[in-house]
């Protein structure tokens, strides 16, 4: 690969975006207004167009390393602001910058009318701005700079309707939960500094086999350094990939408009951990017990999380988990080693799953709910969006012939036959992943789209007054209360910015409606990409090239795998029976027997309360982690050490000898031949002493 | 014949004990004022016949500056028994004790 | 000497800049108290040129040498071989460029705030400004001490004046504090005096090594001015009170100059004086450091009131510094360095940002705030720049500062660094948190109808505002100034044997093994 100068083109990828939200943060208030979309969307397609063009050097064998400027110098550390592109980062440019083309021009028609349009648009090129950082940078510290940047625009936008508390505190929640992440991925970049004396990835990774086997005193293990290394970077990847035990954030993170679901939470910013796992796979490479940590976490992610996806009711919460579980699909990639399948996956993910959290933010924009107990029988008032929604979870399930059939396909297969010692176990694991995702997937769509409409908002709002009226009815009655009321929010709030915005495409009375164009044609864009993104890695077995993996061959590597072409078949018809199983079996219980889900929950009310309640972590945390700390600081630190110890010493000497001066004052008896006599004696007794010691 | 230094010393340690004494033994305050000059003028004495003992006139200017403390002290001294005394009537120490602590 | 340059101006550039607000002081002390404007007007005018006055020092800066420079030396009382001598190098130059920015900001910030005692009131904002400038630009142990102590006297009238309804207890706190660990250091400066030959210049005591116990003892006794001032756990209690209470503009002289004395302290005596004794306090120093910063953000959680929230978060920061100068290597004192200048822009432009608010609502808890984001947008979104910059985020100046200073802590010891980490989770939680109480959620009904910030109050918080990402953006425009005064600080302190950069290689070896 021959190397090549910067050209400007590559700088103003990321630059576009981040004069959009410049000149919409200034000016939007007073005078870009609604047309903030103007300079939004063309500077993220001007960075589509730019990073086509370094696509286009990158297919030309052109790899491009250079700093821009030296952003911080101290002593022996230097870090710069710097661009590598190679084609693992060309990957992700299109990924990024056509998904955030394709939602920034949905979300005209989305956001439109609402009262912060300037500020969603600048936010979403500020998210643009940090990604495309992310992906491009040449060292860890940049990476870092990106990683926590798309966390702040996250935060930003989860919190967007931040006059609802619990817009405000998912946001919040968002950001600690990947501090915690970003706790573990701070001391690796420290660990890589300290072994490597540089952050630049070129030059850590050209030394990586020097610590091939080394150990490190850690806090006072002992433990093997590249595993140490590599399970520090790993944790950042957990928390912003949203993987267990940090994956707690992203449900609550559907909080946002869902162009921001979309994007953010979908197709570009939870992959970033992903990315991160594939940029430092020479450092992964080195330990097997990372590498199995990173497939297990991944595996059982990705079940959990589908377990949990098929009892929720809120629209974007069921896609929010089907995101978990797919980002769990490519970290048990990268941990088996078959890392181009991982980016494979998050490559074809980015489509279909972009595309179903924007067909969803279409369904919700007509019928002003997220439950979709309260849908139903969209078919017919929005078959635009039918029929894209059906398109992006048949690619999801792994249909054949679809984007996701090739890429998950290929991971299946990555995990039975690599040389990882729990390649199995995961790969049993990542086979109960191909029934529930068509199952849950296709539930959704048919509750949504198929048998009669029950009323969207309205109807909501009926039930949930009715609900609270007969209040008390035991816990998980309660729960599921609470989370369709805080469901129910979105709308409301998007509602009220909307204004009058929402009655000239039909209020509420007129049934639902199709979206319009400015919302439906980047869906058929997207549509396209569900259907035919994945041609590119079609496996040699069904007579492609996998140009895909070739091309990412030079930075992944080629994992060695052990099988031959009849298991190859074999594993691909089982695990394409699998899935068309679940889609039966939604089929069957959605669509034939409507009452049968209902008995089943019944029947297994435990399971269901546990999968209903997300296994109940998040009450675990708030138990084990936020109620001590409060406590830590109201009851012990602030009522206790600092009140009464450390006060308690302040202002206890001044006390003491308040008390001794007390005494002391009786001495000045105010009468003047008192004070004689003392300074008489006193100066005898000074003489006495000058006498007696000479 | 000059007098012998011995004297001068003997004269100083009378004159500043009786001024002790009358300090600490009366309670009128002028008294104890003019005791107060009488061992500043024992020590000036002191001051003088050591300084012309030696030589060094430094004892005498020495001198000086005490006459002119004594001068500004008793000044400012008998302006308070003044000021007192218009106050209170009385010029007895023991009844004189606000300044307790 | 040959440590100095002297001054490469034509005119005492330092002496100008101390001496100016005196100047201004005296124009508003002779001016007629009914004239209120014109008092104002001469005390803006004042800190203004002040503040120009102090830019040559940023221009003209010789950044390739360690020696002091823009040096003046005059005998000032030659019995007891006290000179009146000024210089800077790259350790205090920058601070005495914050003092000078800061003064402008207070007194714009106290425009309308302040309503009693207007005179007196700037002439105690530009006397303080005084003697922190000639804290920083001192060489003569004596003529610091000066400065050191009198500017006690008009941040105690600031707080015990102007302040909020437990003025007088909060100032005499901060008082007697700060006076009792003075006192100490007073000990330490004579005995220095008196070892190294009758001279109170520091340079030259800088040339001396002294004997180990010796040094032991006078690092207890510096430490004890040093640590209050900062202030290190477990002597903060003073900083909540003497925040809370005083008024705007005295807590923004408190956060963003006064207690950066106490870690300066730390960097121009402890360290080149006593080397020894401060490798050998080095894990004291790193355990209380990282005590202050978990329990400094962890008690920031338990607030009540806007003003202790961020005293409080200040405790936490100025662990970062300590930890940072303590690690003793490039990156954390450097970190450190420059992290007491981020503290001083993002805690003080935070102090700045409450007192616009406080100066409309009257009220400082935090439970009678909510919703504020809807009512003065302009206003919120500074705010949201000051907690990310106060939170690490890459790209403001809070980010660099901490990541270098745990990259240096990390390599001193790594508990020390680990530990320090937690603090930076905790301070996303409170901080955010703060802001969420304050600016998220519905609007508190009594807040309707406050109007967003006036263009007087904008130009107090853009200084900072640009301050925050330039620092953060390209912080080698500030870090520049620092290399090679800390090179030669830590060669000065690692002189018994290796020199930092191999410090680090033997760190990197120990990773390896």
């Amino acid at each position: 690969m021959a190397n090549m100068e910067l050209q400007w083109y590559h700088v103003l990828i990321p630059f576009l975006p981040l004069t959009g939200f410049i000149i919409n943060i200034l000016l939007g208030k007073e005078v870009t207004r609604y047309k903030a979309h103007w300079f939004a969307v063309s500077s993220v397609f001007g960075s589509w167009l730019c990073s086509l063009a370094t696509l286009q050097d990158v297919l030309g064998g052109k790899i491009i390393d250079a700093d821009l400027y030296t952003w911080i110098l101290s002593g022996t550390f230097k870090v710069g602001v710097g661009f590598l592109i190679d084609p693992l980062t060309a990957v992700m440019l299109i990924v990024v910058t056509t998904c955030a083309t394709l939602i920034h021009i949905y979300a005209i028609g989305y956001m439109h009318g609402d009262t912060g349009y300037y500020r969603f648009f600048s936010y979403l090129n500020l998210f643009t701005f940090c990604m495309l950082m992310l992906v491009m940078g040449n060292n860890f510290l940049q990476l870092y700079f990106g990683w926590e940047g798309v966390g702040l625009c996250s935060y930003f936008l989860i919190g967007y309707y931040f006059n609802k508390k619990s817009a405000a505190d998912a946001g919040k929640k968002a950001f600690i939960v990947n501090r915690f992440g970003d706790f573990g991925f701070g001391i690796g970049v420290f660990m890589v500094f300290l072994t490597f004396g540089t952050l630049h990835y070129a030059d850590v990774f050209a030394n990586v086999s020097s610590i091939a086997g080394k150990t490190v005193n850690f806090l006072g293990l002992n433990v093997d350094l590249p595993t140490l290394i590599a399970l520090l970077l790993f944790c950042g990847a957990v928390g912003k990939s949203a993987q267990i035990p940090l994956h707690v954030w992203l449900p609550d993170a559907m909080e946002g408009p869902t162009p921001v679901s979309a994007l953010i939470h979908a197709a570009t910013m939870v992959t970033a951990g992903v990315f991160l796992v594939a940029r430092c796979n020479p450092i992964f490479n080195l330990s097997e017990i990372a590498m199995n940590t990173v497939a297990i976490i991944g595996a059982l992610t990705m079940f959990f999380a589908a377990t949990i996806a098929i009892t929720q009711n809120d629209i974007k919460r069921i896609i929010a988990f089907s995101t978990c579980s797919h980002l769990g699909y490519m970290f048990l990639a990268c941990g088996v080693g078959a890392y181009a399948a991982g980016i494979f996956h998050l490559y074809t993910h980015a489509f279909f799953k972009a595309l179903l959290f924007l067909a969803a933010g279409s369904v919700i924009h007509a019928v002003h709910t997220n439950n979709i107990q309260f849908m139903g029988g969209l078919k017919k008032y929005m078959p635009i969006t039918y029929a894209v929604f059906v398109i992006a979870g048949l690619s999801a399930g792994g249909f054949p012939g679809l984007s996701g059939f090739f890429s998950k396909d290929e991971i299946i297969w990555s995990a039975y036959a690599s040389h990882s010692s729990v390649g199995k176990f995961v790969w049993i694991l990542a086979l109960a992943g191909a029934f529930f995702t068509p199952f849950y997937t296709f539930r959704l769509i048919f509750r949504t789209f198929f048998g009669e409409y029950r009323g969207g908002l309205e109807a909501e709002e009926a039930a949930t007054h009715a609900h609270s009226s007969s209040h008390g009815s035991g816990h998980s009655s309660h729960g599921a209360g609470h989370d369709s009321h805080g469901s129910g929010h979105d709308p409301h709030g998007h509602d009220s910015s909307h204004g009058s915005g929402h009655d000239s495409h039909g209020g509420h009375g007129h049934g639902p409606h199709e979206s319009p164009y400015i919302m439906t044609v980047p869906l058929m864009f997207l549509a396209v990409g569900a259907i035919a993104a994945g041609w590119v890695g079609i496996p040699p077995l069904l007579g492609g090239g996998n140009h895909f993996a070739h091309f990412l061959q030079p930075v992944v590597g080629h994992p060695e795998f052990h099988g031959t072409h009849a298991e190859e078949w074999g594993v691909m018809i089982l695990s394409t029976t699998i899935a068309l199983i679940g889609l039966g079996l939604a089929a069957f219980m959605y669509l034939r027997k409507t009452d049968l889900p209902e008995r089943i929950s019944k029947q297994f009310s435990l399971l269901y309360k546990i999968l209903y309640n997300k296994y109940y972590v998040d009450e675990f945390y708030n138990l084990t982690i936020v109620q001590p700390t409060l406590k830590l600081a109201n009851k012990v630190l602030v009522g206790f050490t600092d009140a009464k110890i450390i006060e308690g010493i302040v202002n206890g000497v001044p006390n003491l000898i308040g008390i001794f001066s007390q005494k002391l004052r009786r001495l000045q008896t105010g009468i003047a031949h008192h004070y004689a006599i003392f300074m008489a004696a006193g100066a005898v007794f000074i003489v006495a002493l000058v006498i007696l010691l000479s | 014949m000059a007098v012998p230094l011995s004297w001068y010393m003997l004269l100083s340690l009378a004159v500043f004990s009786i001024g002790v004494f009358g300090f600490l033994s009366r309670r009128n305050i002028i008294i104890m004022l003019m005791s107060i000059e009488l061992m500043l003028n024992g020590v000036n004495i002191n001051l003088i016949a050591l300084s012309h003992y030696i030589q060094d006139l430094r004892g005498q200017i020495l001198a000086f500056f005490v006459i002119a403390v004594a001068a500004a002290e008793a000044a400012i001294g008998l302006a308070i028994v003044i000021a007192m005394f218009r106050n209170r009537a009385t010029a007895h120490v023991d009844e004189i004790k606000e300044m307790q602590g | 000497m040959e440590q100095v340059i002297m001054n490469n101006l034509n005119y005492p550039i330092l002496s100008t800049v101390i001496f100016l607000p005196v100047l201004g002081a005296l124009l508003i002390l002779i001016n007629r108290r009914s004239w209120e404007t014109l008092t104002k007007w001469i005390a803006l005018g004042t800190s203004i040129l002040t503040f120009i006055a102090s830019i040559p020092l940023f221009t003209h800066f010789d950044k390739t040498t360690h020696k002091m420079q823009f040096v003046e030396r005059f005998s000032w009382i030659p019995n007891w071989n006290i000179y009146y001598f000024l210089g800077v190098d790259g350790i205090s130059v920058l601070f005495v460029l914050l003092s000078t920015l800061c003064a402008i900001l207070c007194v714009l910030i106290s425009w309308t705030a302040v309503t009693n005692k207007i005179k007196e009131f700037y002439i105690a904002i530009l006397l303080t400004t005084s003697f922190m400038i000639g804290v920083f630009c001192s060489l003569d142990f004596f003529l610091f001490y000066l400065f050191w102590e009198a500017m006690l006297i008009p941040m105690f009238l600031i707080i015990g004046v102007w302040g909020g309804p437990n003025r007088i207890y909060a100032a005499i706190k901060f008082f007697l504090y700060t006076l009792v660990g003075s006192v100490l250091m007073l000990v330490g400066i004579i005995v220095l005096y008196l070892y190294s030959g009758k001279t109170f210049d520091i340079l030259t005591m800088m040339t001396k090594n002294y004997p180990y116990t010796m040094q032991i003892w006078l690092f207890w006794a510096f430490f004890a001015a040093f640590a209050v001032k900062v202030p290190m756990w477990p002597v903060h209690t003073w900083l909540p009170d003497a925040h809370t209470e005083a008024p705007t503009a005295g807590s923004v002289i408190l956060a963003a100059v006064l207690i950066k004395m106490g870690a300066y302290g730390f960097l121009r005596f402890s360290l080149p004086l006593l080397p020894e004794a401060s490798k050998a306090m080095t894990p004291v120093m790193l355990t209380l450091s990282v005590i202050a910063i978990i329990y400094g953000a962890i008690i920031c959680l338990g607030q009540t009131d806007l003003k202790r929230l961020i005293a409080y978060s200040s405790v936490s920061h100025m662990g970062f510094v300590t930890l940072g100068i303590f690690a003793l290597n490039t990156q954390g004192v450097e970190g450190g360095i420059l992290q007491m200048l981020n503290h001083g822009v993002v805690t003080g432009a935070l102090f700045l940002s409450v007192g616009i608010v406080y100066e409309r609502t009257h009220t400082r808890l935090i439970a009678d705030y909510g919703g504020l984001a809807t009512e003065m947008p302009i206003y919120s979104s500074f705010f949201m720049v000051f907690t990310l910059a106060a939170i690490g985020l890459p790209a403001t100046n809070g980010f660099i500062g901490e990541f270098l200073i745990l990259l240096g802590g990390f390599a001193a010891n790594k508990w020390a660094g680990v530990l320090a980490c937690t603090g930076i989770i905790i301070g996303a939680g409170y901080m955010l948190w703060l802001y969420q109480r304050v600016f998220f959620m519905e609007v508190n009904p009594k807040l309707h109808g406050l109007v967003d910030m006036n263009v007087r109050e904008t130009i107090a918080l853009l200084p900072m505002l640009i301050l925050v990402f330039w620092i953060g953006v390209y912080p080698n425009s500030f870090l520049s100034f620092m290399h090679t005064s800390v090179q030669h600080l830590l060669e000065r302190v690692n002189s018994g044997g290796i020199a930092q950069e191999a410090q680090i290689a033997k760190n990197i070896m120990e990773v390896i093994r």
